[in-house]
């Protein structure tokens, strides 16, 4: 009887993991010993990972691990620094996305990117949102432009707060506005992956927990990978943490399992406050 | 285990353990009283046990408050959490082990008159001191954090149950001998139940212990020993 009961248990253990897993689709991103130079000094070691599709990935780690300089990888925003030098391979859905014949410009709209600091252009919020899909052509006419910016704005949860205020400009708005603003910039030119830099070091609580709410509802249509340096958004609102420490990735897997039980000491020491 | 950065979360985290080892303190002395209180027939003593049940309950809710600011303050995590989660679940055990041998106490008092067949006492005396000693030996493993000794607590309970299996049998035999031992025995009954209790909420303790250390719950099967629930004296 307990030895039944015990099967069934773990039946439904084995059964949720196995949901979970195909919840987040397979991986998107594959990094392989991935390591990064900025002139001598090694920022990054032998960084090997993979990246589910439709999850959240948060990276954490002390400053100066190399968290966000794995994350400016991803889009190649490491190549506009002098001195900087990658090695290894990072592939996007099987593409690597270092291959000299990839266009960059168009790396950079299928990954997109929000940094700490809400940085909406100087123009009305409506143009925030509508040049990066004007540049890269995904509009035909008006209609489909106009189309594009309210969908946006929509899925980034701002549209209700600033239909009535499109050709104001961007920079009248609240930090945790400006912020989704941003986001629906990104989302405007249809990316597959959104990068996030410390989205959330600049707001206060409230604008934090928008933001939280919106990154939970994207991870169904997108790849999010966020930085941060609160282990209680990485917990609260990622599927999949990334532990770096010293340009080394330390500790890689389900958040529910690096928040509660830990493998690696360097993990438990850093995420429980304890000297590292 | 390195320290806290912060000197006062660190301090908090071992004051629950002082606060936890104060309270298994007082619950072994109670289970350890109780008996005493039954086997004398010493009302006085049995009147003490009853008394100092509220320190323990007082004690659980200092603990509880405890654990819970510190979820609000620290919003601890990985063995930190696993820490103040198994606190909040071994108070829980070790209050019920408090209210077990109150109970036992109550019972000493209501049978403090009776005499008592000389070796009434004898298999009894045996299951307390097997109770105490695992219940030592689970409060020291929780406070050494060793899983090896919560494992061998966990895995002896068996023994506390076929313990409980032979004094069952004895007792009938007792009531069966004379019905004037009845009323004693019923008492005595439910103070080997209350003790094969106690023997679970301990085992409840190794787990958390294992927990704690591990991250992991016991997979095993854990040998059950108490056949009680399906015994009878068949009349021949």
């Amino acid at each position: 009887m307990n030895q039944q009961v015990r099967t069934a248990e773990l039946s439904i253990a084995a059964q949720a993991a196995a949901q979970k897993q195909a919840g987040m689709g397979g991986a998107k991103v594959r990094a392989r010993d991935v390591n990064v130079f900025y002139g001598d000094k090694q920022a990054l070691k032998n960084v090997s990972v993979d990246i589910p599709a439709r999850a959240v990935t948060a990276f954490i780690g002390p400053s100066g691990c190399g968290k966000s300089t794995f994350l400016r990888c991803m889009n190649r925003m490491n190549d506009t620094i002098s001195g900087a030098r990658v090695s290894g391979q990072i592939t996007i859905d099987d593409e690597d996305i270092y291959d000299p014949r990839l266009d960059v410009v168009q790396l950079r709209a299928r990954v997109g990117m929000v940094f700490q600091k809400p940085n909406p252009f100087p123009k009305s919020i409506y143009e925030n949102v509508a040049y990066g899909p004007r540049i890269h052509g995904l509009a035909s006419s008006r209609a489909d432009l106009d189309e594009i910016v309210m969908s946006s704005l929509e899925k980034a949860g701002l549209l209700k707060e600033v239909q009535d205020r499109l050709h104001e400009s961007g920079t009248g708005l609240s930090g945790g506005q400006q912020q989704r603003l941003c986001i629906a910039r990104a989302i405007a030119v249809s990316p597959e992956v959104i990068l996030m830099d410390e989205p959330c070091s600049a707001l206060d609580p409230i604008a934090t927990a928008k933001i939280e709410e919106l990154i939970d509802e994207l991870r169904e249509n997108y790849c999010i990978i966020i930085v941060t340096h609160s282990m209680q958004q990485a917990a609260r609102v990622s599927q999949r943490t990334a532990f770096f420490h010293l340009g080394e990735l330390i500790e890689e897997g389900d958040t529910d399992e690096i928040f509660t039980n830990p493998r690696n000491r360097r993990t438990q020491d850093y995420i429980t406050g304890r000297y590292g | 285990m390195k320290e806290h950065i912060v000197r006062s979360y660190e301090e908090e985290l071992a004051l629950l353990d002082r606060k936890i080892a104060q309270m298994g303190g007082l619950a072994e002395d109670a289970l350890g009283q109780a008996f005493d209180a039954l086997e004398k027939r010493d009302p006085r003593l049995a009147e003490a046990v009853i008394a100092s049940d509220k320190a323990i309950d007082r004690l659980q809710h200092e603990i509880e408050d405890q654990v819970v600011t510190m979820i609000a303050r620290r919003q601890p995590l990985a063995n930190d959490l696993r820490h103040v989660i198994g606190a909040l679940r071994i108070v829980s055990d070790l209050e019920r082990i408090g209210d077990l041998a109150k109970n036992t106490a109550k019972r000493a008092l209501a049978v403090s008159q009776e005499p008592y067949p000389k070796p009434i006492m004898s298999g009894l005396r045996n299951m307390v001191e097997r109770a105490l000693r695992q219940l030592k030996d689970v409060l020291d493993a929780y406070a050494e954090r060793n899983s090896d000794l919560a494992l061998a607590v966990w895995r002896d309970d068996e023994q506390i149950d076929a313990m409980y299996n032979s004094v069952f049998r004895e007792l009938l035999t007792y009531m069966m001998e004379d019905p004037r031992n009845i009323g004693l025995c019923t008492h005595l009954l439910f103070g080997a139940k209350n003790i094969e209790r106690i023997g679970d909420h301990t085992t409840n303790i190794a787990e958390i212990v294992h927990y704690l250390v591990h991250g992991q719950s016991i997979t095993d099967d854990r040998p059950k020993g108490d056949q009680t629930s399906s015994t009878l004296i068949s009349r021949e």
